[in-house]
């Protein structure tokens, strides 16, 4: 574990100095990818151009879910993004190279290309997050206070689970990669947005089944002192670091079963 | 027979080829439908009449444009980019066909192999969960009509963006930028009908808007349907008028490396 942490951060560091050969392209870059990532934003704030409430939540409450969402999505992105690149590793046959070297191929896959980019996108959630706070409208307690970090700490750990996960099952089931989609940035998207706007039984299905609801959602509920739309028990609020425990640990047998029913693609 | 419509079938096939791969973007197309539809029902469960529509407008447009996406290449993108850095180019510009024809074929191709491929997934989801709006036999040849437009708007747009790497060496700035005004003023974002006025009066005369937001409508019969292939029709026009003329430049600008 202190090996591979290790070898992250001096194959980050190499890529990061790779990237600063190129100070303008790398400033661009990152104005570049903070604006793609702001789509999302300008598109709630159309919405709420035309209306003062959506599903039930008003501006700064689906701001606070968008901010949350997207600290833990872009910070899973930035630790791990690159799993989704797995697929192409393994259908050009570059994945082989990595296995030949000392350090572990999460490390290198998760590496590589580091740019300082990828933090760039964290500015216009984390300012929105500043702004929105004050303006949430619920009386803070300590317990709610610290919920706000704990839930952005479970929810990147969450997605960090979700990349690993889709791309263990690349191993098995290459051209499984474009639906693997739904799930991380698919949940990207949908956990800006409260779950009071989809159906119940979709509701269910992201609560269950693939545990987004506990990115921010759930927490959300006692952040704001909410009532549950599908009406579980006040404990669920408080249960997204166990999730987010459980999916780490199930993305970690998912990854080494996937590692060895690995066949390279040959020539 | 003329070349072109050869490289056309071969470029359709090449998307044959990946079947599975395809249903699984299909499938992800669905999925984004769907979180789309959801939200914008709220909203018009909020404004109903929002900008002269309906839900079931809007939730038929939500999967109608998660089908044409693929096809439109949204998200940008040109294979000729990569062969510009590379030198590759060289070898197209060799051949005794025009650079734009050839690539214009290879995109028509393309085309329409990804909305016969990724189309059913979001159709048939949107369908199921929430019935869809189903033009009759007249609209449906419109919207062939549009969305061929659409095509050929998408790829004079890629085709410029492409173009400049004979200048810019590298596409990695402009392509984000391209990408940023795409999803905003195309209405994939948000639907066009949703911006407040003078913003929507401008999306609706930039060429974005022809993408998706003007197949989409053409699709649900909103507006008037020969003004809105006019205004596809024109932009175009220009588009690929603008492209030749590039490519002349471009032709003269470059030099290729190595011996």
């Amino acid at each position: 574990m202190g090996d591979a942490l290790r070898a992250y951060g001096t194959l980050a560091w190499a890529w990061l100095r790779a990237a600063a050969q190129y100070p303008v392209s790398m400033v661009l870059l990152g104005l570049a990818s903070a604006a793609v990532a702001g789509l999302d934003a300008a598109g709630i704030g159309l919405l709420f151009s035309r209306v003062h409430r959506l599903g039930g939540f008003g501006a700064a409450q689906v701001l606070f879910l968008y901010a949350t969402s997207q600290l833990a999505f872009v910070l899973s992105d930035a630790l791990l993004g690159n799993a989704d690149l797995l697929a192409r590793h393994v259908r050009e046959g570059t994945f082989d190279a990595m296995l030949l070297r000392p350090v572990s191929p999460l490390v290198q896959v998760a590496t590589e290309e580091y740019s300082p980019r990828r933090f760039a996108k964290l500015v216009l959630p984390a300012v929105l997050l500043a702004i929105v706070l004050p303006r949430l409208d619920t009386s803070w307690t300590a317990g709610r206070v610290a919920m706000v970090p704990v839930m952005v700490a479970s929810g990147t750990a969450i997605f960090c689970g979700l990349w690993v996960l889709v791309a263990s099952v690349q191993f098995v089931l290459l051209e499984s990669h474009g639906a693997g989609k739904a799930l991380t940035f698919g949940g990207s998207f949908l956990t800006q947005y409260p779950m009071s706007v989809f159906a119940r039984d979709f509701v269910r299905g992201v609560t269950f089944a693939v545990p987004l609801a506990f990115v921010n959602w759930q927490p959300a509920l006692y952040v704001l002192d909410r009532p549950d739309p599908l009406g579980l028990p006040a404990a669920t609020r408080l249960a997204s670091p166990a999730v987010a425990v459980a999916v780490c640990g199930l993305a970690a047998l998912a990854w080494r079963a996937g590692l060895r029913r690995y066949r390279s693609t040959g020539s | 027979m003329s070349v072109y419509p050869w490289i056309a079938w071969f470029a359709l096939r090449r998307q044959a080829a990946y079947l599975a791969m395809a249903l699984a973007e299909g499938l992800t197309n669905a999925f984004f439908g769907l979180l789309r539809a959801f939200i914008l029902i709220a909203l018009w469960r909020e404004r109903p009449a929002l900008g002269g529509w309906d839900a079931a407008d809007a939730v038929t447009f939500s999967f109608v444009t998660q089908a044409l996406l693929g096809a439109v290449q949204v998200f940008g993108g040109l294979d000729l980019t990569a062969r510009i850095r590379s030198g590759d180019v060289a070898v197209d510009l060799y051949r005794p066909v025009s650079l734009q024809g050839w690539w214009l074929a290879d995109d028509l191709g393309r085309a329409t192999g990804t909305l016969l491929l990724r189309s059913g997934p979001p159709l048939l989801c949107g369908a199921l969960v929430f019935g869809l709006r189903v033009p009759g036999p007249g609209r449906i040849a419109l919207f062939a009509a549009s969305f061929v437009l659409a095509v050929l708007v998408s790829f004079g747009l890629r085709y410029l963006v492409a173009l400049s790497v004979f200048w810019l060496h590298d596409d990695r700035g402009i392509q984000p930028i391209a990408l940023v005004l795409t999803l905003f003023f195309s209405g994939m974002t948000v639907p066009l009908v949703v911006f407040p006025d003078p913003l929507r009066a401008v999306a609706g005369t930039l060429p974005w808007s022809a993408l998706v937001q003007v197949p989409g409508e053409v699709f649900l019969g909103r507006g008037n349907a020969a003004g809105a292939l006019a205004f596809q029709a024109a932009w175009a026009a220009a588009l690929l008028l603008a492209g030749a003329a590039v490519t002349g430049a471009a032709r003269r600008r470059l030099v290729v490396q190595g011996g």
